[in-house]
């Protein structure tokens, strides 16, 4: 799902009545402007042939009635606008007031062009690392500390709240409050380069069950691999510089340059939301990940296709 | 007008010879040298219209591949790289090459026809400036052809723009392209204010000035406000690219917010310095279609002048999702809402002109229309903008973009085209084909709303701006194919005024002077009018010199043997002085190449600065020699 018109969170609600409240008063605004212009132009239609130039003196009753018109309609405006800004101030300070107490806190940071999102426990060993997919308990009060790694991204899930840019240098903090059950798209909404159009994300709202459930198994250790292909796709990872950029939990591949895929296995999607988790797709990526997302920061390994199958077996027993 | 003149010697001259004097006295040399000489604010003019539809043309290319790449999801027609390039050559092209020198150069052209003067002041100012304009557009469109094009987007944030992140020369090109365009910007707006202020005909009051001249000014200096901001910007960067300097780097004690914030403090008002020339040419269009003066003058001249001034007191509503403090950015909200009271009158104002007249809907009243239904809902979305928290869902998305076509195209490129129609004539003696015009107005209407309605909606279901491709899946399919389409009725649109023009040029209607029945003085003389713009300087009674008597009066005293203006004061047009005025001459363009190749090997070693001084130094010695004999005795 991935819409503002579909107001599922506290703070979209909350800014979903600004819009309405827009819409009705801008529209009634146009409307009137329209049945202005169109009053005026029906008038003279039958007499647009001849034409004479009108008088050039300006206090005919017309023109006096005319002006009374147009302070009317200065006033108008401007209790018009004044209702805009005061529903836009007050709903400002509902937005700052929304979720104050944090329930889930996480770190959420950017890079071109894909997410990493940390859930920051207080006790470190349950400490959660993962990429592009966020899952909530619903109803949760959500705290987000937002950073960048690179450029300026900006953190969108429309469902859910407006945006916040992740500018360098300036950490800043984010709130959600997700009231249904659901799958969330985001997208990064500041260009940051090449792969701005795939540098989308994922917020799965669940049952505090579920959710618990979720995480206790992004805190396990994947187990260790026993089928032969699995075993030799492990090999390939070590040997194919894969572990130079991502970390694996229970193994030796500890790098944080890329996404962490101790359970990449147990998310939807791949590459920031650009295909779906798969075993095709998943093949598909590795073979050639310059084809499929050009100029992402992954390079072309080269692997033969035994190999390539091995390390899709692998990733996918990483659940 | 008096049939014989005083010439400098004491015999009495007939009209025709009078003019021939003038012909002679004000003419450019034949031929090349002419035209890389000239001084005359119409040939110039003409240049600078020519030159920005011919940049109007480009970055309507980009536009429309940009379209058909999105008409589909996943479309591989082009590669995220050249989109990026496409976007950015979009964006940069029609803000700076294009929307603000068409409009400069409008006034640049009508301007001194319209206050009754012979010439634009400080015109080798004028003349450096196009050349200035003309390398700074030819860079930009080198570089993408050679595919060095820029690709940071035409507000190029930092970190993404800096040296770490955009390396190669793309983002040098783009800056210093803002640093030549902006420097021939502030150029035309010195001569144009000048012009305005000084040169208008005697008795040409402030309160008589037409209200196209009056946005001008506006806009003018506006110019002189907003542009050095950008230049600064530019040039920040282009130090922390070239130099190592940190304006921008946070992890230095820079901060990449101040970027924005310099940035966004020109590229606000760059919208209204686009859109207040557009609103006065709405005025003069309904005032002579309508036929009747503009209703509320004085309040449609404290608009202009209102907005003018809000619009520097804005920028922030840019970055309302940086997270900046939040009692500031409701001040940003309240400034945004309150600058639409002025522009909500000034288009209370034509309407009920046109109410309390007798319109005739010919073409370029058409294209008012069209401004009038479009443009408004531009204004309208941007109060929705102005609030933080709608704002938070809207920015950056296809709504934004939905936003700001509706209001450039619709609030500048409408009354642009109407304005093509309108003085068209006196620019070339021939009238446009109506009819023609009419398919063309319904074409671009049609198409314009085809195109960019359904984007509103899309931003809103959740499109981000500037993806170069969408998944499947999102719903975006069917909205995108159909504004692909509504693209493709613009192009024809643009197509058709392309053929009108080119036929009207051939074989159009003979328009002779004044072919509308307008009030304005540029109405007063030939079309196209003669090198000398009036063989008699017009005397102003009133505010509409053309409908207020049938016989114009006019001045005597300036010599026709010598270039001669006359100066009047500032507020009551009153004569003050003769000025007689510069004889044309190469050194513009010689200093213009100097500064630009200054600006160019600037963009690989810094030293071309402290190297490149020289030639600008002498160029610039030249141009500004001390006058010779003949001068100074035209002075006493």
């Amino acid at each position: 799902m991935h819409s503002a018109l579909q107001a599922l969170g506290v703070h979209a609600q909350h800014i979903d009545l600004v819009w309405r409240t827009m819409l009705w008063i801008c529209g009634l605004m146009y409307l009137l402007v329209i049945a202005f212009l169109i009053d005026a132009i029906r008038r003279r239609r039958d007499s647009q042939s001849v034409a004479p130039r009108v008088e050039l003196q300006s206090d005919s009753p017309q023109v006096r009635r005319m002006s009374i018109v147009l302070g009317g309609w200065i006033g108008l405006m401007t209790l018009g606008l004044f209702a805009l800004a005061l529903t836009s101030f007050l709903t400002d300070r509902a937005l700052v007031h929304a979720a104050a107490e944090p329930q889930v806190s996480l770190k959420i940071t950017a890079h071109q062009w894909w997410w990493q999102i940390e859930y920051t426990d207080p006790d470190p060993s349950r400490h959660v690392r993962t990429a592009n997919e966020i899952h909530l308990p619903v109803g949760a009060q959500v705290h987000a500390e937002l950073a960048s790694d690179d450029v300026i991204h900006s953190f969108w899930v429309p469902n859910l709240h407006g945006k916040r840019d992740l500018i360098p240098g300036r950490p800043a903090e984010f709130r959600l409050q997700p009231l249904q059950p659901g799958r969330y798209r985001g997208q990064c909404a500041e260009f940051c380069g090449l792969q701005h159009a795939h540098m989308a994300l994922e917020i799965v709202v669940e049952s505090q069950q579920d959710y618990a459930a979720w995480y206790e198994q992004q805190l396990a250790t994947p187990p260790a691999v026993s089928e032969a292909r699995a075993a030799r796709g492990q090999q390939v990872f070590f040997t194919s510089a894969c572990n130079l950029c991502h970390a694996i939990a229970g193994t030796d591949a500890a790098a944080n340059y890329g996404p962490d895929l101790s359970h990449v296995a147990s998310r939807r999607m791949l590459a920031a939301g650009t295909l779906p988790n798969d075993s095709e797709h998943l093949r598909r990526w590795l073979e050639n990940p310059q084809r499929v997302k050009p100029g992402n920061r992954m390079p072309v390994v080269s692997l033969g296709p035994d190999d390539l199958d091995a390390l899709v077996a692998y990733l996918g027993t990483l659940r | 007008m008096s049939a014989r003149n005083p010439s400098l010697d004491g015999e009495w001259l007939d009209e025709a010879a009078t003019h021939e004097r003038l012909r002679r006295t004000w003419r450019d040399a034949p031929g090349l040298w002419g035209a890389l000489t000239t001084l005359d604010h119409k040939r110039i003019g003409l240049r600078y219209i020519v030159t920005a539809f011919g940049f109007f043309a480009l970055a309507g290319i980009a536009a429309f591949v940009m379209r058909l790449q999105l008409a589909h999801a996943e479309n591989e027609l082009v590669g995220p790289d050249l989109y990026n390039q496409l976007f950015t050559m979009h964006g940069s092209t029609m803000m700076f090459l294009f929307a603000v020198p068409i409009m400069q150069a409008a006034g640049i052209y009508l301007v001194p026809l319209m206050v009754g003067t012979r010439s634009l002041a400080f015109p080798r100012l004028l003349s450096f400036s196009y050349w200035i304009y003309l390398s700074g557009g030819l860079l930009l469109w080198v570089a993408f052809f050679l595919n060095i094009g820029p690709d940071a987007g035409w507000f190029a944030y930092v970190p993404l723009s800096g040296p770490q992140y955009a390396p190669g020369k793309r983002v040098d090109i783009w800056a210093q392209m803002i640093t030549y365009t902006e420097l021939s910007s502030i150029a035309v707006a010195v001569s144009t204010i000048a012009t305005i202020l000084k040169q208008r005909a005697p008795g040409m009051a402030l309160n008589r000035v037409p209200l196209f001249v009056w946005a001008i000014l506006v806009m003018s200096f506006m110019v002189l406000f907003a542009m050095p901001s950008v230049m600064i910007t530019s040039t920040f960067l282009l130090m922390d690219r070239l130099v190592g300097t940190h304006f921008y780097n946070p992890a230095e004690g820079g901060d990449a917010l101040l970027w924005q914030h310099l940035f966004w403090f020109f590229g606000h008002p760059e919208v209204y310095i686009i859109f207040i020339p557009a609103l006065g040419m709405v005025s003069s269009i309904v005032a002579t279609f309508a036929r009747r003066p503009v209703f509320a003058y004085p309040l449609m001249v404290l608009s202009l002048l209102a907005t003018g001034l809000f619009a520097f007191g804005l920028w922030v509503h840019h970055m309302f999702a940086t997270g900046l403090p939040r009692l500031g950015n409701s001040f940003y909200t309240a400034a945004s809402m309150v600058i639409s009271i002025p522009t909500g009158i000034q288009i209370f104002g034509w309407i009920a002109t046109l109410w309390l007249g007798r319109p005739r809907f010919t073409t370029p009243l058409l294209f008012v229309g069209g401004f009038i239904v479009v443009f408004v809902i531009g204004g309208l979305t941007g109060v929705m903008l102005a609030s933080v928290p709608l704002d938070l869902q809207l920015h950056d998305t296809y709504f934004v973009v939905a936003h700001f076509h509706y209001v450039l195209i619709g609030g500048a490129v409408f009354p642009l085209l109407g304005a093509v129609y309108y003085w068209f004539p006196k620019l070339t003696g021939r009238l446009l084909d109506e009819r023609l015009g009419k398919v063309n107005f319904w074409l671009l209407f049609i198409g314009f709303n085809v195109t960019f309605l359904p984007m509103h909606y899309l931003g809103l279901a959740g499109m981000p701006r500037r993806v170069y491709t969408y998944s499947a899946g999102l719903g975006w399919d069917g909205l995108n194919l159909l504004e692909t389409g509504g693209a493709v009725l613009i192009a024809l649109s643009m197509l058709l005024l392309a053929i009108n023009i080119v036929r009207s040029l051939r074989s159009g209607a003979a328009a002779g002077a004044n072919p509308w029945d307008a009030d304005t003085l540029e109405w007063a003389t030939p079309s196209p009018p003669p090198s000398f713009n009036f063989a008699h300087i017009p005397l102003v009674t009133g505010s509409h010199p053309l409908w207020e008597s049938e016989r114009l009066r006019v001045m005597r005293g300036l010599q026709l043997d010598k270039r001669e203006l006359v100066l009047t004061s500032v507020l009551d047009a009153q004569p003050d002085l003769r000025e007689p005025l510069v004889p044309p001459t190469i050194w513009p363009l010689l200093a213009a190449l100097a500064v630009g190749g200054m600006f160019l090997a600037s963009i690989f070693t810094p030293w071309a600065v402290i190297v490149g001084a020289v030639p600008i130094a002498i160029t610039l010695t030249a141009w500004f020699w001390p006058k010779g004999k003949a001068e100074e005795e035209a002075e006493q």
